[in-house]
């Protein structure tokens, strides 16, 4: 197709002058118009949740829309304070964090020799481990609340957020273990031969040479496993009492409770963003690279 | 490929000590473990859970397809099973025709500006970040019928008439709710429409223009035919996110869809029918419905994949 186009080059060559750059030209202004218009669009409402967080319920209630002229930092004391989310966000990160350790950890462990060595049963145990890269984890969510509901009688000491992090790393491991894993398979051999002909054991290999080399995929793992676990709203509200509550289980109790003080809500729902916009802030490069992975050529 | 498998069969010569089977069981056994015991078991359990009847906590025999039955049959699970299906549809159409749209339409638009692409991006992308649930709650603000954003917005322009209660009214609420959910995810299709653009080499459409086509033609016969695959992965998963939606819609219209059931999504009916029931059956049909939520989802996706994979090929 492109050959007959080239051989008629010459006759379009100069487009006819005038109206079609000054079409261009307009069509250029409009883009940029609708363009600027959505991102405005897009950013209202998360300025305007900032900015009611700011105000006080009275000056919301007279007047919707407006600045937070004096600034006022006591609905986030009250939010904090009253509204619990002082517990909600400790709960949050306490989970969210150790179900991305415990994920990735266990996931290290064993992608290293899924990736690296010749086993009976390596290509089964990797299919099986792929598979759940399929399964929606809420399709189990009624067993796993009897499970949790069992095991939580059988060792009442243990605390329903432990057993919440072990779904959740669970979770985590075949996305981490696929991704680790092909990482693995592409490091070089020589280093490990060389560490081993000196003499380094096994664990000594893993520990000091394979997981440094591996640390890029790391941080991408963790960072795909953070974000989804911090935003989670089924699985806190269907195994956790409601002290345990993590930060959007924490929304939902706060919204029940304080449904007219719009302006405490809004520094509520500032609190339970914050986090993910500042590591946003910090990784905007890998979560573009990982969303757009494969894609370009 | 050679070069491939002598990497890894090169290991298992060296060091040539007995440990290495134990030491490669205690390096897969706690992943293993762990994904086991709290996915696949519990996964595997609700398939069989849902072929069962059951009393309470208690499983009182086998019920064959009973449970699946009574899920589109008997009535006043079936009335919301059904409705709840509908609306997942609506929702999935609604939200493929402004995503894809807005999407591909601000991807080609930064595609060719230089000024600001990098924040016009970042601005698109960072309500995709912000947890559903909190999108929902901070909509259910500016919506407020008296205190609400919108409202006061349209209020200041003179445009007071069309101040509603948007979510209050059972023909506007799932509309708006559907609007919600694109606003949070157009940044998606937008980032994946734009990497495949970046692909297409420049040639293209050079060779095009020459032969004196004019820009919506480029667009409409060589860039989009391109963009097919994109396509593809944008319609499978938004048709994945929009069945599985659950967390906006509690948020925005609480566990019930509220007013009157007219948000109410197959992610509600599922809770409700597993954790606020009733009925002695509750485990038997809530797991039959889980079941059948993933077939729809996964039969669908797979069915979608082939037919965009047909397309591509017709492309090429």
């Amino acid at each position: 197709m492109s050959s007959t186009l080239m051989i008629r080059k010459p006759r379009a060559v100069a487009p006819p002058a005038g109206t079609s750059r000054r079409r261009s030209r307009v069509g250029g202004v409009a883009s940029v118009i609708l363009l600027w218009t959505y991102a405005l669009a897009a950013l209202a409402p998360l300025v305007i949740m900032a900015f009611n967080s700011l105000r006080t319920e009275q000056d919301l209630a007279n007047k919707p829309l407006g600045l937070p002229l004096h600034p006022a930092f006591q609905n986030y004391a009250h939010a904090w304070s009253e509204g619990n989310f002082s517990t909600y966000f400790l709960n949050s990160v306490v989970i969210t964090v150790s179900s991305v350790l415990l994920g990735t950890g266990v996931s290290v462990f064993a992608a290293y020799p899924l990736g690296r060595y010749r086993f009976r049963g390596r290509g089964a145990l990797s299919s099986y481990f792929l598979a759940g890269l399929m399964l929606p984890i809420r399709l189990g969510a009624v067993p796993v609340f009897y499970l949790v509901n069992s095991l939580t009688q059988a060792l009442p000491g243990v605390d329903g957020r432990f057993w919440l992090i072990c779904v959740y790393a669970g979770s985590g491991v075949p996305f981490s273990v696929f991704v680790l894993t092909a990482f693995f398979r592409q490091l070089p051999m020589e280093l490990e031969e060389a560490a081993r002909i000196d003499g380094a054991g096994e664990l000594r290999i893993f520990a000091r040479i394979m997981v440094p080399m591996v640390r890029p995929a790391l941080t991408t793992v963790a960072l795909f496993q953070f974000i989804p676990l911090w935003n989670d709203f089924f699985f806190p509200l269907v195994l956790l009492k409601d002290d345990q509550y993590t930060l959007p289980t924490g929304l939902t109790r706060f919204f029940a409770e304080f449904e007219a003080a719009h302006a405490q809500l809004s520094a509520g729902l500032v609190i339970t963003t914050i986090p993910l916009v500042v590591l946003f802030l910090v990784a905007t490069k890998q979560i573009v690279a990982g969303l757009t992975a494969g894609m370009t050529k | 490929m050679v070069q491939a498998q002598r990497r890894l069969r090169r290991p298992v010569g060296t060091g040539g000590g007995r440990p290495r089977r134990r030491v490669l069981l205690t390096f897969l056994l706690p992943a293993l473990a762990l994904y086991t015991v709290f996915i696949v078991y519990p996964l595997v359990s609700a398939a069989q859970y849902s072929v069962y009847s059951w009393s309470g906590n208690r499983q009182d025999g086998f019920a064959g397809l009973a449970n699946f039955r009574d899920l589109f049959t008997k009535y006043p699970l079936s009335e919301q099973v059904w409705r709840a299906l509908g609306h997942n549809c609506l929702f999935f159409i609604g939200t493929m025709l402004i995503q894809t749209t807005l999407g591909l339409t601000f991807a080609v638009l930064l595609h060719r500006s230089r000024r600001g692409k990098r924040f016009l991006q970042t601005a698109y992308t960072l309500p995709h970040l912000v947890s559903p649930i909190v999108v929902g709650y901070l909509w259910s603000l500016m919506l407020n019928p008296q205190f609400g954003a919108i409202n006061a917005a349209l209020r200041d322009v003179g445009l007071g008439s069309l101040a509603q209660p948007w979510r209050g009214d059972p023909h506007l609420a799932l509309p708006v709710s559907i609007v919600v959910n694109a606003w949070q995810w157009i940044g998606f299709p937008m980032l994946l429409f734009g990497a495949a653009l970046a692909g297409i080499p420049d040639e293209y459409e050079q060779a095009a223009r020459v032969d004196g086509a004019s820009s919506w033609q480029v667009f409409r016969r060589v860039t989009l035919p391109l963009l097919t695959p994109v396509l593809g992965i944008v319609t499978v998963l938004t048709f994945i996110g929009t069945f599985n939606v659950l967390d906006l819609i509690y948020a925005l219209q609480g566990s019930h869809g509220n007013p009157e059931f007219s948000t109410d999504v197959l992610g509600l009916v599922f809770y409700r029918t597993a954790f606020e029931n009733s009925d002695p059956n509750a485990i038997g049909q809530s797991c039959a419905l889980a079941v059948c939520m993933f077939v729809l989802i996964f039969g669908v996706s797979l069915a979608a994949n082939r037919v965009f994979r047909r397309m591509e090929e017709r492309v090429r």
